[in-house]
Protein backbone atom coordinates (compact mmCIF):
# COMPACT_ATOMS: atom_id res chain seq x y z
CA UNK A 1 0.00 0.00 0.00
CA UNK A 2 0.99 3.47 -0.34
CA UNK A 3 2.02 6.19 2.29
CA UNK A 4 -0.46 8.85 2.03
CA UNK A 5 2.56 11.71 1.50
CA UNK A 6 3.82 9.48 -1.64
CA UNK A 7 0.15 10.13 -3.13
CA UNK A 8 0.47 13.81 -2.51
CA UNK A 9 3.93 14.30 -3.81
CA UNK A 10 2.85 12.85 -6.81
CA UNK A 11 -0.27 14.91 -7.00
CA UNK A 12 1.46 17.98 -5.79
CA UNK A 13 3.89 17.51 -8.74
CA UNK A 14 1.34 17.73 -11.21
CA UNK A 15 -1.04 19.77 -10.16
CA UNK A 16 1.89 22.47 -8.04
CA UNK A 17 4.80 21.89 -10.21
CA UNK A 18 3.74 21.21 -13.69
CA UNK A 19 5.08 17.97 -14.06
CA UNK A 20 3.63 16.73 -17.20
CA UNK A 21 4.39 14.25 -20.48
CA UNK A 22 5.48 16.65 -22.74
CA UNK A 23 5.38 14.73 -26.05
CA UNK A 24 4.16 11.51 -27.22
CA UNK A 25 5.59 11.16 -30.53
CA UNK A 26 4.90 8.28 -33.04
CA UNK A 27 7.39 7.13 -35.83
CA UNK A 28 5.87 6.32 -38.55
CA UNK A 29 7.89 4.91 -41.95
CA UNK A 30 7.14 6.11 -44.93
CA UNK A 31 9.94 4.26 -46.96
CA UNK A 32 6.91 2.40 -48.90
CA UNK A 33 5.26 5.95 -49.95
CA UNK A 34 8.25 6.51 -52.71
CA UNK A 35 6.80 6.84 -56.41
CA UNK A 36 7.72 8.75 -59.38
CA UNK A 37 4.88 10.56 -59.84
CA UNK A 38 5.04 13.45 -57.03
CA UNK A 39 0.97 13.76 -56.44
CA UNK A 40 1.05 9.94 -55.64
CA UNK A 41 3.40 10.16 -53.35
CA UNK A 42 1.82 12.82 -51.16
CA UNK A 43 -1.51 10.86 -51.28
CA UNK A 44 0.48 7.66 -49.99
CA UNK A 45 2.26 9.47 -47.52
CA UNK A 46 -1.36 11.03 -46.29
CA UNK A 47 -3.09 8.13 -46.18
CA UNK A 48 -0.55 6.44 -44.55
CA UNK A 49 -0.04 8.58 -41.40
CA UNK A 50 -3.72 9.42 -41.21
CA UNK A 51 -4.10 5.56 -40.90
CA UNK A 52 -1.02 4.52 -38.41
CA UNK A 53 -2.07 7.69 -36.75
CA UNK A 54 -5.44 7.98 -36.30
CA UNK A 55 -5.91 6.94 -32.77
CA UNK A 56 -2.49 8.96 -31.69
CA UNK A 57 -4.55 11.71 -30.02
CA UNK A 58 -7.35 9.50 -28.75
CA UNK A 59 -4.94 7.57 -26.62
CA UNK A 60 -3.30 10.33 -25.58
CA UNK A 61 -6.30 11.71 -23.96
CA UNK A 62 -7.44 8.48 -22.66
CA UNK A 63 -4.03 7.88 -20.79
CA UNK A 64 -4.46 11.40 -19.84
CA UNK A 65 -7.40 11.05 -17.71
CA UNK A 66 -6.50 7.63 -16.53
CA UNK A 67 -3.38 8.62 -14.88
CA UNK A 68 -4.42 12.08 -14.64
CA UNK A 69 -1.27 13.27 -15.83
CA UNK A 70 -1.26 15.97 -18.30
CA UNK A 71 0.08 14.84 -21.77
CA UNK A 72 0.79 17.81 -23.69
CA UNK A 73 2.41 17.57 -27.05
CA UNK A 74 0.53 14.89 -29.28
CA UNK A 75 2.88 14.74 -32.34
CA UNK A 76 4.15 12.24 -35.27
CA UNK A 77 7.46 12.62 -37.01
CA UNK A 78 8.54 10.64 -40.49
CA UNK A 79 11.23 8.84 -42.57
CA UNK A 80 13.35 11.74 -43.61
CA UNK A 81 11.44 13.13 -46.80
CA UNK A 82 14.35 13.77 -48.87
CA UNK A 83 14.97 9.55 -49.05
CA UNK A 84 10.97 9.59 -49.52
CA UNK A 85 10.70 12.01 -52.48
CA UNK A 86 14.01 11.10 -54.23
CA UNK A 87 12.36 8.85 -56.50
CA UNK A 88 9.72 11.78 -57.55
CA UNK A 89 10.17 13.25 -61.04
CA UNK A 90 9.94 17.02 -59.35
CA UNK A 91 12.09 19.77 -58.41
CA UNK A 92 10.03 21.05 -55.19
CA UNK A 93 9.07 18.93 -52.72
CA UNK A 94 6.87 21.76 -51.30
CA UNK A 95 3.66 19.56 -52.53
CA UNK A 96 4.95 16.74 -49.85
CA UNK A 97 5.11 19.40 -47.06
CA UNK A 98 1.53 19.89 -47.65
CA UNK A 99 0.81 16.48 -47.51
CA UNK A 100 2.55 15.99 -44.28
CA UNK A 101 0.34 19.11 -43.62
CA UNK A 102 -2.63 18.15 -44.12
CA UNK A 103 -2.46 14.56 -42.64
CA UNK A 104 -1.22 16.23 -39.42
CA UNK A 105 -3.94 18.30 -38.81
CA UNK A 106 -6.59 15.65 -40.01
CA UNK A 107 -5.09 13.24 -36.98
CA UNK A 108 -5.26 16.50 -34.70
CA UNK A 109 -1.59 16.49 -33.73
CA UNK A 110 0.07 20.17 -33.04
CA UNK A 111 3.51 19.31 -34.95
CA UNK A 112 4.88 16.70 -37.53
CA UNK A 113 8.75 16.25 -38.21
CA UNK A 114 10.57 14.93 -40.73
CA UNK A 115 10.74 17.38 -43.92
CA UNK A 116 14.38 16.45 -43.17
CA UNK A 117 17.16 15.65 -45.21
CA UNK A 118 21.12 14.64 -43.52
CA UNK A 119 23.52 15.61 -45.74
CA UNK A 120 26.81 15.32 -43.24
CA UNK A 121 29.15 14.31 -46.15
CA UNK A 122 27.41 15.68 -49.48
CA UNK A 123 24.30 15.71 -51.14
CA UNK A 124 21.99 13.37 -53.10
CA UNK A 125 19.54 15.03 -55.55
CA UNK A 126 17.03 14.58 -52.80
CA UNK A 127 18.57 16.16 -50.51
CA UNK A 128 19.57 18.95 -52.67
CA UNK A 129 15.68 19.68 -53.46
CA UNK A 130 14.50 18.81 -50.11
CA UNK A 131 16.96 21.43 -48.75
CA UNK A 132 16.00 24.16 -52.01
CA UNK A 133 12.48 23.85 -50.68
CA UNK A 134 12.56 24.29 -47.08
CA UNK A 135 11.54 28.09 -47.05
CA UNK A 136 8.60 27.81 -48.96
CA UNK A 137 7.47 24.47 -47.14
CA UNK A 138 8.05 26.22 -43.69
CA UNK A 139 5.85 29.53 -44.95
CA UNK A 140 3.09 27.68 -46.74
CA UNK A 141 2.60 24.94 -44.30
CA UNK A 142 1.64 25.40 -40.32
CA UNK A 143 2.90 22.38 -38.42
CA UNK A 144 5.35 20.72 -40.38
CA UNK A 145 8.83 21.04 -38.89
CA UNK A 146 12.05 20.50 -41.00
CA UNK A 147 15.61 19.84 -39.91
CA UNK A 148 18.56 19.42 -41.20
CA UNK A 149 22.11 17.38 -40.03
CA UNK A 150 25.11 19.00 -41.70
CA UNK A 151 27.72 17.05 -39.53
CA UNK A 152 28.54 14.64 -37.23
CA UNK A 153 31.23 13.24 -35.37
CA UNK A 154 32.04 10.24 -37.58
CA UNK A 155 31.59 12.19 -40.90
CA UNK A 156 33.04 15.76 -40.28
CA UNK A 157 31.68 18.78 -40.94
CA UNK A 158 29.94 19.65 -44.86
CA UNK A 159 30.91 23.16 -44.95
CA UNK A 160 28.95 23.69 -48.25
CA UNK A 161 25.50 22.78 -46.24
CA UNK A 162 26.23 24.70 -43.58
CA UNK A 163 26.86 27.88 -46.28
CA UNK A 164 23.52 26.91 -47.64
CA UNK A 165 21.45 26.55 -44.33
CA UNK A 166 22.67 30.15 -43.55
CA UNK A 167 21.29 31.51 -47.02
CA UNK A 168 18.21 28.91 -46.22
CA UNK A 169 17.37 30.11 -42.31
CA UNK A 170 17.46 34.02 -44.13
CA UNK A 171 15.05 32.56 -46.92
CA UNK A 172 12.82 31.16 -44.64
CA UNK A 173 13.11 34.51 -42.46
CA UNK A 174 12.02 36.56 -45.28
CA UNK A 175 9.11 34.86 -46.60
CA UNK A 176 7.46 34.89 -42.86
CA UNK A 177 8.60 38.24 -42.32
CA UNK A 178 5.01 39.33 -41.33
CA UNK A 179 4.98 36.61 -39.05
CA UNK A 180 8.49 37.32 -36.87
CA UNK A 181 9.93 34.76 -39.36
CA UNK A 182 7.86 31.57 -37.13
CA UNK A 183 9.16 30.01 -40.37
CA UNK A 184 12.81 29.63 -38.69
CA UNK A 185 11.02 28.28 -35.63
CA UNK A 186 10.27 25.83 -36.92
CA UNK A 187 13.71 24.69 -38.42
CA UNK A 188 16.56 23.06 -36.72
CA UNK A 189 20.73 22.24 -37.79
CA UNK A 190 21.75 19.46 -36.05
CA UNK A 191 25.37 18.34 -36.20
CA UNK A 192 25.24 14.46 -34.95
CA UNK A 193 21.63 14.24 -35.34
CA UNK A 194 19.07 11.32 -33.69
CA UNK A 195 16.72 9.26 -35.24
CA UNK A 196 14.69 8.33 -32.17
CA UNK A 197 14.14 12.10 -31.00
CA UNK A 198 10.26 12.90 -29.59
CA UNK A 199 10.89 16.87 -29.44
CA UNK A 200 10.19 19.12 -32.32
CA UNK A 201 11.35 20.65 -34.13
CA UNK A 202 13.92 18.13 -34.24
CA UNK A 203 12.56 14.78 -34.59
CA UNK A 204 12.84 12.74 -37.87
CA UNK A 205 12.51 8.67 -37.55
CA UNK A 206 15.31 7.41 -38.42
CA UNK A 207 16.40 4.84 -40.96
CA UNK A 208 17.38 2.55 -38.41
CA UNK A 209 13.47 3.38 -37.04
CA UNK A 210 11.14 0.24 -37.37
CA UNK A 211 7.82 0.60 -39.12
CA UNK A 212 6.17 2.65 -36.28
CA UNK A 213 7.14 3.14 -32.66
CA UNK A 214 5.82 5.39 -30.08
CA UNK A 215 8.58 7.46 -28.26
CA UNK A 216 7.81 9.89 -24.93
CA UNK A 217 9.55 12.93 -23.66
CA UNK A 218 9.16 14.00 -20.20
CA UNK A 219 9.75 16.86 -18.60
CA UNK A 220 9.11 18.48 -15.32
CA UNK A 221 12.03 21.49 -14.54
CA UNK A 222 9.11 22.80 -12.15
CA UNK A 223 9.65 19.75 -10.22
CA UNK A 224 13.21 19.63 -10.03
CA UNK A 225 13.17 23.32 -8.95
CA UNK A 226 10.66 22.63 -6.18
CA UNK A 227 12.49 19.66 -4.88
CA UNK A 228 15.66 21.43 -4.66
CA UNK A 229 13.72 24.37 -2.14
CA UNK A 230 14.25 21.45 0.43
CA UNK A 231 17.92 21.38 -0.14
CA UNK A 232 18.40 24.94 0.45
CA UNK A 233 22.00 25.56 2.29
CA UNK A 234 22.95 22.05 1.49
CA UNK A 235 26.59 20.84 -0.49
CA UNK A 236 26.02 20.45 -4.16
CA UNK A 237 26.26 16.51 -3.48
CA UNK A 238 22.62 16.91 -2.02
CA UNK A 239 22.11 18.85 -5.10
CA UNK A 240 22.72 16.10 -7.26
CA UNK A 241 21.14 13.46 -5.45
CA UNK A 242 17.94 15.48 -5.53
CA UNK A 243 18.08 15.81 -9.05
CA UNK A 244 18.58 12.11 -9.48
CA UNK A 245 16.18 10.97 -7.06
CA UNK A 246 13.77 13.73 -8.78
CA UNK A 247 14.41 12.41 -12.45
CA UNK A 248 13.83 8.92 -11.41
CA UNK A 249 9.91 9.71 -10.40
CA UNK A 250 9.64 11.72 -13.32
CA UNK A 251 10.93 8.97 -16.13
CA UNK A 252 9.56 6.10 -14.12
CA UNK A 253 5.95 7.88 -15.56
CA UNK A 254 6.81 8.88 -18.65
CA UNK A 255 7.83 5.05 -18.94
CA UNK A 256 4.45 4.28 -17.83
CA UNK A 257 2.88 6.16 -20.20
CA UNK A 258 4.98 5.06 -23.25
CA UNK A 259 4.24 1.36 -22.61
CA UNK A 260 0.72 2.04 -22.46
CA UNK A 261 0.65 4.04 -25.30
CA UNK A 262 2.68 1.53 -27.21
CA UNK A 263 0.40 -1.01 -26.27
CA UNK A 264 -2.88 0.54 -27.27
CA UNK A 265 -1.58 1.86 -30.23
CA UNK A 266 -0.87 -1.69 -30.98
CA UNK A 267 3.35 -1.00 -32.31
CA UNK A 268 6.15 -1.01 -30.25
CA UNK A 269 7.88 1.36 -27.57
CA UNK A 270 11.04 3.02 -28.83
CA UNK A 271 12.74 5.20 -26.25
CA UNK A 272 12.27 7.67 -23.41
CA UNK A 273 13.40 11.01 -23.78
CA UNK A 274 15.09 12.28 -20.28
CA UNK A 275 14.88 15.47 -21.17
CA UNK A 276 14.05 18.74 -18.73
CA UNK A 277 12.13 20.84 -21.43
CA UNK A 278 11.19 24.07 -19.93
CA UNK A 279 7.85 26.26 -21.00
CA UNK A 280 7.50 30.46 -20.73
CA UNK A 281 4.67 29.06 -18.08
CA UNK A 282 5.62 30.40 -14.45
CA UNK A 283 7.34 27.33 -12.70
CA UNK A 284 8.31 25.51 -15.50
CA UNK A 285 12.03 26.63 -16.52
CA UNK A 286 15.22 25.39 -16.29
CA UNK A 287 17.39 28.81 -15.68
CA UNK A 288 15.16 28.82 -12.31
CA UNK A 289 16.70 25.54 -11.37
CA UNK A 290 20.11 26.72 -11.84
CA UNK A 291 19.46 30.34 -10.04
CA UNK A 292 17.58 27.72 -7.32
CA UNK A 293 21.16 26.05 -7.45
CA UNK A 294 22.78 29.37 -6.25
CA UNK A 295 23.08 31.88 -8.62
CA UNK A 296 22.12 34.99 -9.14
CA UNK A 297 20.67 35.17 -12.24
CA UNK A 298 21.40 32.46 -15.32
CA UNK A 299 24.50 33.59 -17.79
CA UNK A 300 26.64 34.34 -15.28
CA UNK A 301 29.96 32.81 -13.91
CA UNK A 302 28.84 29.72 -12.35
CA UNK A 303 25.99 28.64 -15.20
CA UNK A 304 28.14 26.23 -17.09
CA UNK A 305 28.86 24.56 -14.37
CA UNK A 306 25.57 24.31 -12.40
CA UNK A 307 23.93 23.15 -15.55
CA UNK A 308 26.30 20.04 -16.56
CA UNK A 309 25.75 18.96 -12.77
CA UNK A 310 22.13 19.09 -13.85
CA UNK A 311 22.51 17.41 -17.30
CA UNK A 312 24.52 14.66 -15.41
CA UNK A 313 21.97 13.94 -12.47
CA UNK A 314 18.75 13.96 -14.51
CA UNK A 315 20.46 11.03 -16.99
CA UNK A 316 21.68 9.45 -14.05
CA UNK A 317 18.63 9.38 -12.47
CA UNK A 318 16.67 8.67 -15.83
CA UNK A 319 18.48 6.14 -16.48
CA UNK A 320 17.53 3.68 -14.23
CA UNK A 321 13.62 4.27 -14.44
CA UNK A 322 13.61 3.26 -17.71
CA UNK A 323 14.64 0.60 -19.73
CA UNK A 324 15.67 2.30 -22.80
CA UNK A 325 17.04 5.44 -22.88
CA UNK A 326 17.33 7.53 -25.97
CA UNK A 327 16.68 10.62 -28.06
CA UNK A 328 18.44 13.84 -26.62
CA UNK A 329 18.21 13.35 -23.10
CA UNK A 330 19.72 16.10 -21.32
CA UNK A 331 18.50 19.46 -20.58
CA UNK A 332 16.86 21.91 -23.47
CA UNK A 333 17.66 25.41 -23.09
CA UNK A 334 15.82 27.13 -25.62
CA UNK A 335 15.99 30.61 -24.69
CA UNK A 336 12.28 31.95 -25.92
CA UNK A 337 10.56 29.17 -24.26
CA UNK A 338 11.94 29.23 -20.72
CA UNK A 339 10.67 32.49 -18.40
CA UNK A 340 13.86 32.12 -16.71
CA UNK A 341 15.74 32.78 -19.93
CA UNK A 342 13.98 35.54 -21.34
CA UNK A 343 14.06 37.47 -17.87
CA UNK A 344 17.93 36.82 -18.01
CA UNK A 345 18.62 38.11 -21.70
CA UNK A 346 16.19 41.00 -20.59
CA UNK A 347 18.51 41.69 -17.63
CA UNK A 348 21.76 41.75 -19.91
CA UNK A 349 23.20 38.68 -17.74
CA UNK A 350 22.62 35.94 -20.83
CA UNK A 351 24.84 36.68 -23.84
CA UNK A 352 25.02 34.43 -27.17
CA UNK A 353 28.22 33.32 -26.19
CA UNK A 354 27.58 31.89 -22.69
CA UNK A 355 24.88 30.45 -24.07
CA UNK A 356 27.21 28.82 -26.97
CA UNK A 357 29.61 27.74 -23.70
CA UNK A 358 26.20 26.36 -21.77
CA UNK A 359 25.51 23.90 -25.00
CA UNK A 360 29.08 22.36 -24.38
CA UNK A 361 27.63 20.83 -21.64
CA UNK A 362 23.89 20.48 -22.03
CA UNK A 363 21.35 18.26 -24.29
CA UNK A 364 21.05 20.31 -27.41
CA UNK A 365 22.71 23.56 -28.36
CA UNK A 366 21.53 27.44 -29.47
CA UNK A 367 17.59 27.11 -29.21
CA UNK A 368 14.67 29.24 -30.04
CA UNK A 369 17.15 32.53 -30.53
CA UNK A 370 15.87 35.60 -31.70
CA UNK A 371 18.77 37.79 -33.44
CA UNK A 372 18.55 41.06 -35.49
CA UNK A 373 17.06 40.75 -39.25
CA UNK A 374 19.60 42.11 -40.73
CA UNK A 375 22.29 39.59 -39.58
CA UNK A 376 24.00 38.53 -42.56
CA UNK A 377 23.65 34.52 -43.91
CA UNK A 378 27.38 34.13 -43.42
CA UNK A 379 27.21 35.29 -39.60
CA UNK A 380 24.70 32.35 -39.05
CA UNK A 381 26.50 30.20 -40.96
CA UNK A 382 29.36 30.65 -39.29
CA UNK A 383 27.23 29.95 -35.75
CA UNK A 384 26.35 26.73 -36.78
CA UNK A 385 29.65 26.10 -38.11
CA UNK A 386 30.81 26.84 -34.29
CA UNK A 387 28.10 24.97 -32.92
CA UNK A 388 29.10 21.88 -34.77
CA UNK A 389 32.47 22.00 -34.13
CA UNK A 390 31.15 21.42 -30.31
CA UNK A 391 28.98 18.75 -31.47
CA UNK A 392 31.29 17.21 -33.43
CA UNK A 393 34.46 17.07 -31.05
CA UNK A 394 32.55 16.08 -28.20
CA UNK A 395 30.29 13.04 -29.66
CA UNK A 396 27.26 14.71 -28.62
CA UNK A 397 24.33 16.36 -30.29
CA UNK A 398 24.18 19.97 -31.38
CA UNK A 399 21.36 21.85 -32.68
CA UNK A 400 21.01 25.76 -34.20
CA UNK A 401 17.58 26.77 -34.18
CA UNK A 402 18.15 30.88 -35.00
CA UNK A 403 15.52 33.33 -35.50
CA UNK A 404 16.35 36.25 -37.84
CA UNK A 405 13.63 38.71 -37.39
CA UNK A 406 13.26 40.67 -40.73
CA UNK A 407 13.24 44.60 -39.08
CA UNK A 408 13.88 44.06 -35.96
CA UNK A 409 17.04 44.85 -33.97
CA UNK A 410 18.79 44.70 -30.41
CA UNK A 411 16.12 45.64 -27.60
CA UNK A 412 12.70 44.61 -29.80
CA UNK A 413 10.75 41.94 -28.53
CA UNK A 414 9.25 39.47 -30.75
CA UNK A 415 6.32 37.34 -29.91
CA UNK A 416 5.78 33.40 -31.05
CA UNK A 417 2.71 32.57 -29.22
CA UNK A 418 2.08 29.37 -27.26
CA UNK A 419 4.81 26.89 -26.71
CA UNK A 420 7.31 28.81 -28.86
CA UNK A 421 7.26 31.60 -26.55
CA UNK A 422 8.53 35.74 -27.01
CA UNK A 423 12.06 36.67 -26.67
CA UNK A 424 13.73 39.99 -26.51
CA UNK A 425 16.41 39.75 -29.70
CA UNK A 426 19.90 39.53 -28.82
CA UNK A 427 23.09 40.46 -30.21
CA UNK A 428 25.23 38.77 -32.21
CA UNK A 429 29.18 39.40 -32.67
CA UNK A 430 29.18 41.14 -35.86
CA UNK A 431 33.07 40.18 -37.18
CA UNK A 432 32.61 39.13 -40.33
CA UNK A 433 33.43 34.96 -41.21
CA UNK A 434 32.69 35.53 -44.86
CA UNK A 435 36.10 34.18 -46.21
CA UNK A 436 36.11 31.23 -44.04
CA UNK A 437 32.20 30.54 -44.90
CA UNK A 438 32.88 31.48 -48.86
CA UNK A 439 35.70 28.10 -48.77
CA UNK A 440 33.45 25.48 -48.89
CA UNK A 441 34.50 21.90 -48.73
CA UNK A 442 34.21 19.68 -45.68
CA UNK A 443 36.02 19.71 -42.78
CA UNK A 444 37.54 16.27 -41.86
CA UNK A 445 36.20 14.03 -39.29
CA UNK A 446 38.35 14.64 -35.79
CA UNK A 447 40.52 12.11 -34.27
CA UNK A 448 38.22 10.36 -32.10
CA UNK A 449 35.76 9.30 -35.07
CA UNK A 450 38.81 6.64 -35.29
CA UNK A 451 37.43 4.49 -32.49
CA UNK A 452 37.78 0.93 -34.06
CA UNK B 1 -8.35 -2.47 -11.75
CA UNK B 2 -7.14 -0.95 -8.70
CA UNK B 3 -8.02 3.31 -8.71
CA UNK B 4 -6.62 5.86 -6.16
CA UNK B 5 -9.38 8.47 -4.86
CA UNK B 6 -7.44 11.22 -3.60
CA UNK B 7 -9.57 14.14 -1.57
CA UNK B 8 -8.07 17.41 -0.47
CA UNK B 9 -9.44 20.53 0.81
CA UNK B 10 -11.52 21.85 3.45
CA UNK B 11 -13.16 19.77 6.49
CA UNK B 12 -16.57 18.96 6.53
CA UNK B 13 -18.96 16.86 8.29
CA UNK B 14 -20.05 13.88 5.16
CA UNK B 15 -17.21 14.30 2.85
CA UNK B 16 -16.44 10.29 3.43
CA UNK B 17 -20.06 9.52 3.37
CA UNK B 18 -20.73 10.98 0.41
CA UNK B 19 -17.76 9.50 -1.76
CA UNK B 20 -18.18 5.93 0.11
CA UNK B 21 -21.69 6.00 -1.26
CA UNK B 22 -20.99 6.58 -4.50
CA UNK B 23 -18.65 4.08 -4.86
CA UNK B 24 -20.89 0.98 -3.52
CA UNK B 25 -23.50 2.43 -5.50
CA UNK B 26 -21.29 1.43 -8.60
CA UNK B 27 -19.74 -1.64 -7.21
CA UNK B 28 -16.44 0.08 -6.26
CA UNK B 29 -15.28 -1.57 -3.46
CA UNK B 30 -13.01 0.07 -1.37
CA UNK B 31 -9.83 -1.71 -0.04
CA UNK B 32 -8.27 1.20 2.01
CA UNK B 33 -8.75 4.22 3.17
CA UNK B 34 -6.21 6.80 4.91
CA UNK B 35 -7.30 9.93 5.71
CA UNK B 36 -5.60 13.04 8.13
CA UNK B 37 -5.98 16.43 8.77
CA UNK B 38 -2.99 18.36 8.33
CA UNK B 39 -3.34 22.23 9.38
CA UNK B 40 -6.63 22.48 8.99
CA UNK B 41 -7.26 20.26 5.29
CA UNK B 42 -8.59 17.41 4.88
CA UNK B 43 -6.68 14.50 3.16
CA UNK B 44 -7.51 11.42 2.14
CA UNK B 45 -6.29 8.35 -0.34
CA UNK B 46 -8.34 6.04 -0.30
CA UNK B 47 -7.75 2.51 -2.49
CA UNK B 48 -10.73 1.07 -4.66
CA UNK B 49 -10.85 -2.18 -6.98
CA UNK B 50 -12.85 -1.61 -10.25
CA UNK B 51 -13.03 -5.03 -10.69
CA UNK B 52 -17.09 -5.52 -10.22
CA UNK B 53 -17.97 -1.93 -11.01
CA UNK B 54 -20.85 -1.12 -13.56
CA UNK B 55 -18.62 2.41 -14.38
CA UNK B 56 -16.12 3.48 -16.52
CA UNK B 57 -12.80 5.05 -14.96
CA UNK B 58 -14.03 8.22 -16.86
CA UNK B 59 -17.51 8.33 -15.72
CA UNK B 60 -16.40 7.59 -12.27
CA UNK B 61 -13.64 10.56 -12.31
CA UNK B 62 -16.63 12.75 -13.42
CA UNK B 63 -18.99 11.90 -10.63
CA UNK B 64 -16.66 12.19 -8.11
CA UNK B 65 -15.38 15.67 -9.31
CA UNK B 66 -19.38 16.60 -9.23
CA UNK B 67 -19.68 15.79 -5.82
CA UNK B 68 -16.42 17.29 -5.15
CA UNK B 69 -17.82 20.40 -6.66
CA UNK B 70 -20.89 20.48 -4.25
CA UNK B 71 -18.84 20.02 -1.35
CA UNK B 72 -16.15 22.13 -2.30
CA UNK B 73 -13.01 19.55 -2.02
CA UNK B 74 -10.97 18.56 -5.02
CA UNK B 75 -11.75 14.97 -5.92
CA UNK B 76 -9.30 13.16 -8.26
CA UNK B 77 -9.46 9.68 -9.61
CA UNK B 78 -6.42 7.44 -10.96
CA UNK B 79 -5.47 4.64 -11.90
CA UNK B 80 -3.21 3.07 -9.69
CA UNK B 81 -0.06 2.59 -11.76
CA UNK B 82 0.92 6.02 -12.25
CA UNK B 83 2.00 5.89 -8.02
CA UNK B 84 3.23 2.19 -8.41
CA UNK B 85 5.38 3.46 -10.85
CA UNK B 86 6.72 6.28 -9.46
CA UNK B 87 7.31 5.39 -6.16
CA UNK B 88 8.10 1.48 -6.31
CA UNK B 89 11.09 -0.04 -7.96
Amino acid sequence: MFEIKDILETNRMISENNLDVRTITMGISLRDCAHPDINVTAQKIYDKITKKGENLVKVGEDLEAEFGIPIINKRVSVTPISIIGESCDANSYVPLAKALDAAGKAIGINFIGGFSAQVDKGYTKGDKILIASIPEALAVTDIVCSSVAIGSTKCGINMDAVAEMGRVIKKAAELTAERDAIGCAKLVVFCNAVPDNPFMAGAFHGVTEPESVINVGVSGPGVVKRALEDVRGQDIGAVAETIKKTAFKITRVGQLVAQEAARRLNTQFGIIDLSLAPTPAVGDSVAHILEEIGLESCGGPGTTATLALLNDAVKKGGLMASSYVGGLSGAFIPVSEDAGMIAAVERGSLTLEKLEAMTCVCSVGLDMIAIPGDTSAQTISAIIADEAAIGMINNKTTAVRLIPVPGKGVGDVVEFGGLLGYCPIMRVNTFKPDVFIARGGRIPAPIRSLTN
Amino acid sequence: MRIVLTIVGKDRVGIIAKVSNLLAEHGVNILNINQNILEGFFNMVLIADMAAADVSLKDLQEMAAQIGKEIGVEIKVQHEEIFTAMHRI
